[in-house]
């Protein structure tokens, strides 16, 4: 990098059905929090990133970095909206981190916010499918859920992964979520429950699959140097690293894995100088359970086809020898779309800081992020230190 | 006439539902109804299927025996009662899907059930004249019925295509001759903006479906000089299983000669698909040298007769589409709640 | 939608035509306007692909989408065509718990769905088991 980058200031809303909030309070609100948390004025703010999938799908507004920014009270600094499909928060926060390491601006703020509770969930599935191929993959009848189903049956005949073992990521991402208070669900789930739950599409079943979230997430980036002189813990963003693949899943080699996830980590990787045995905490892009399964696999916590086993042994729970998602991840914390990217951000800064509360990962130094657009079309992944 | 058949192929879908199955939701005695119309059980299309889906089925199984090139068709007939659209040809959905495009003609018929037959004898008049090398003519059908009609037990869906060419060494059969009986007679119909047809009940028997098979079947016979000794096989449109056979009696046909192109007992009466898969049924089975007498039946009202002798070359080409046969042994049995739900007739 | 947006893929979609690379003979579907391998090397041509293929993987839908709610359980799949490209479809006319991985299939011509009530109904592949 041609300068350090540290994280000065995380901030989020509550993610959840929040009927109450509109787009721009919820954005605002979780701005605030940041610049709290970096202890900054707004005046300061150079320039801003936003991640957001698909206002236009869901309250039918396009242009929300105009918006953001006016009703910030920030104009007239750059506003820049970053979209890729469910990674658009990490891709914000790769923008953010790359204007302030090429010096052109200081303290920029990178947001993700998604509204999706004011269309029908129907419509929202429809939203959330135009993140895969609609001339050859929704025009067949594909969803989401489908997609990751036909990742699941995959991984499951080649690997002999269970149902059972996806079901335990969702368990233990509910086990977490019941820790934060900011997570949608505050509720305990068991294998059974997953097992029992409705079909959505087979093997997948309704509490395999991350629900329907509105939230918004801000942090705030600036040179490492400057953050060293300020009050808080700096966190450096050491390595960062994104990745598109094809964005239909049947034009892939493998469906078992994302080559999107490999190249991107192999990219932070080597940018921070670290690997895969030196993290100490990892918020992975769980949308499924099988995509959490798929993603300590891809970033290397495990060999490819053991990531059902590493689960299974609790090496992924707080305690384990990799904790994931301690967040409760996008199953137990929730999945605004354009805002988990930098949810991510937000808890493995707290982590990083020792401000985790009940879900704290004791004595975690180096933490990692894993933000997945479509079925793996892009994928981002950022890794944190320390600064002190 | 230098016409034969150079491929034929049909369609069925694959769901069926019982005459048990239906009579038990109007409270109506199966036994009565399977003895009644002679028939056990028809066709249902699936969600996903219409009359331009079971033509274009039935089209690519008439080539895959035709073995010709696609290009060479130089017209295309549809003939349904139930085209997908109101205003939009079926045939040109069929003539994309099967690479016949775009040097050729194509129109949709309409004539009650037997739409398909005059397609037929459109092919084989501008094979005639040299207009077209080949022509295919479709008679397919999603036939509706209103629930707790009679009509309902019978009106199933399916499709049958025959390519016409030149009477040469291609042909897997000649046809020798053809004549059509027309006449004014409501005795079935459907009008415009209405989801099902209206029938006159008793006075679709004698003055309709009687009076215009007979009277085409004894034309061709006279036209032909041949006497129903000299078929192997006769097959009559088959709105039910009683009428093609009181039909066959009435003319001198014994029932041998029209078990082989019987197809209603087991699919029901797949409208403008009836005659059709009736002939691809005997076309299956039949000998190079065996004749065939061909007599359709469409509503409102007509009649084509064919008479159509079978050729050596059956023996090379039969085997390689799917045979009736085929579609009757292949089915999945639906109850009377997935049927309705089939037929978009729940509105949610 | 307007029509265009279905018409224009009409040929690939009725009748699997995808394209081939002359330069590295590599075949592809769906149908790509440049050679992903080769770039602008590549020498692009219409290719009709074979009409069987095998089950890669699949899932049992029983939450639709738009248009498809009549149809729930039904069969999404990936299949591997005989000529090697792979595409997403739905398996029809079988009982979603005899559906295998390896399981060969066929093309069928089906209706895929339709803009409202009066809008263009939509043709085009789907598979069946052989």
């Amino acid at each position: 990098m041609m300068r350090e980058v540290a994280i000065i200031g995380v901030g989020m809303t509550k993610f959840g059905e929040l009927w109450d909030l509109s787009f721009r309070q919820m954005i605002i609100e979780a701005g605030a929090r940041a610049l709290e948390d970096a202890n900054i004025d707004g005046k300061q703010i150079d320039a801003m990133y936003v991640g957001n999938m698909s206002s236009g799908q869901f309250i039918s507004q396009e242009h929300t970095a105009s918006l953001i920014a006016d009703h910030a009270g920030l104009v007239p600094i750059p506003s820049t909206r970053v979209e890729g499909a469910c990674a658009s928060g990490g891709l914000a926060l790769r923008q953010a981190v790359i204007a302030v390491a090429s010096g052109i601006h200081d303290f920029v703020v990178a947001a993700g916010i998604e509204k999706m509770t004011d269309v029908m969930s129907e419509q929202a599935t429809g939203a959330l499918a135009t993140a895969a191929d609609q001339e050859w993959e929704v025009y067949a009848g594909a969803t989401f859920p489908g997609l990751y189903a036909l990742m699941a049956r995959r991984h499951m005949y080649e690997f002999g992964t269970t149902e059972e073992q996806m079901a335990m990521v969702a368990v233990k991402n509910h086990s977490n979520a019941c820790m934060n208070p900011c997570a949608q669900y505050h509720m305990k789930i068991t294998v059974e429950n997953v097992l029992k739950s409705p079909p959505v599409v087979l093997p997948l079943k309704l509490l395999d699959c991350s629900p329907i979230t509105d939230g918004a997430a801000c942090v705030v980036v600036a040179p490492a140097e400057k953050a060293r002189k300020m009050d808080r813990v700096p966190v450096l963003v050491a390595g960062t690293g994104q990745a598109s693949d094809t964005i239909s899943l049947h034009s892939r080699q493998s469906l078992t894995g994302l080559r999107a996830t490999v190249e991107a980590a192999r990219m932070a990787y080597k940018m921070a100088g670290v690997g895969p045995n030196d993290i100490d905490v990892a918020e992975v892009h769980d949308c499924f359970t099988i995509a959490e399964i798929m993603a300590i696999e891809d970033l290397g916590f495990c060999k490819k086809g053991e990531g059902g086993k590493l689960t299974e042994e609790g090496q992924t729970e707080i305690g384990g020898r990799i904790p994931v998602n301690t967040s409760g991840g996008l199953k137990g914390k929730g999945h605004p779309v354009g805002a988990t990217g930098i949810a991510q951000v937000v808890e493995i800064v707290q982590q990083l800081r020792g401000e985790a509360g009940k879900r704290q990962v004791k004595g975690a130094e180096i933490g990692l992020t894993h933000n997945v657009g479509g079925t793996g079309g892009t994928a981002v992944v950022h890794i944190f230190k320390r600064g002190d | 006439m230098d016409v034969g058949i150079i491929g034929y192929g049909v369609y069925i879908p694959r769901y069926r539902i019982r005459v048990e199955e239906i009579a038990k939701v109007w409270g109506e005695d199966p036994s009565r109804i399977k003895q009644g119309l002679m028939i056990e059980e028809k066709s249902v299309p699936a969600p996903d299927e219409d009359t331009a889906t079971i033509a274009v089925e039935a089209a690519r199984n008439a080539l895959k025996r035709a073995k010709i090139k696609p290009q060479d068709i130089g017209a295309i007939y549809v003939g349904s009662e139930s085209h997908p659209y109101a205003v939009k040809p079926t045939a040109t959905i069929v003539a994309e899907a099967i690479e016949a495009t775009p040097n050729l003609t194509a129109a949709d018929m309409e004539f009650a059930c037997k739409a398909g037959t005059a397609g037929i004898q459109a092919c084989a008049g501008l094979v005639e004249m040299g207009m077209i090398k080949y022509g295919i003519s479709i008679g397919a059908d999603t036939a509706q019925a209103a629930p707790g009609d009679p009509l309902e037990y019978t009106a199933a869906a399916g499709g049958g295509a025959i390519i016409v060419g030149k009477n040469n060494d291609e042909a897997l059969a000649e046809i020798e001759g053809t004549y059509s009986y027309t006449t004014d007679t409501p005795d079935f119909w459907r009008r415009e903006m209405r989801p099902y047809p209206k029938h006159g009940g008793r006075f679709t028997g004698k003055p309709a479906y009687f009076r215009h098979v007979l009277s085409a079947a004894h034309g061709i016979l006279r036209q032909l000089k041949l006497t129903p000794q000299d078929f192997a096989h006769a097959v009559f449109h088959q709105p039910n299983g009683k009428f093609p056979c009181q039909v066959a009696e009435e003319l001198g046909f014994s029932k041998s000669q029209i078990v082989c192109g019987l197809v209603v007992p087991k699919i029901g009466n797949t409208y403008s698909g009836s005659t059709m898969i009736g002939l691809a049924a005997v076309l299956d089975k039949a000998k190079p040298g065996e004749r065939i007498l061909v007599v359709s039946y469409g509503s409102g009202a007509g009649s084509d007769a064919f008479s159509i002798q079978v050729k050596e070359a059956i023996e090379a080409k039969r085997d390689s589409a799917p045979k009736v046969d085929d579609f009757f042994n292949n089915k999945i049995y639906i109850d009377y709640p997935t049927y309705i739900k089939y037929r978009g007739l729940l509105v949610r | 939608m307007a029509a265009p947006r279905f018409w224009r893929e009409i040929p690939n979609r009725y009748n699997l035509i995808g394209t081939k690379c002359g330069n590295c003979n590599k075949v592809l579907f769906p149908p790509r306007y440049i050679c992903p391998h080769c770039r602008r090397m590549g020498k692009l041509e219409p290719y009709k692909l074979s009409r069987r293929g095998k089950i890669v993987t699949y899932g049992v839908v029983h939450v639709a989408p738009e248009g498809f709610e009549d149809q729930v359980p039904y069969v999404l799949a990936i299949v591997e065509l005989e000529d090697g490209p792979r595409l997403t479809t739905q398996v029809v006319d079988c009982d979603p718990n005899e559906v295998k991985i390896g399981d060969e299939v066929e093309l069928v011509f089906r209706r895929i769905g339709s803009d409202n009530e009066d809008g263009v109904i939509y043709y085009g592949f789907k598979f069946r088991k052989v």
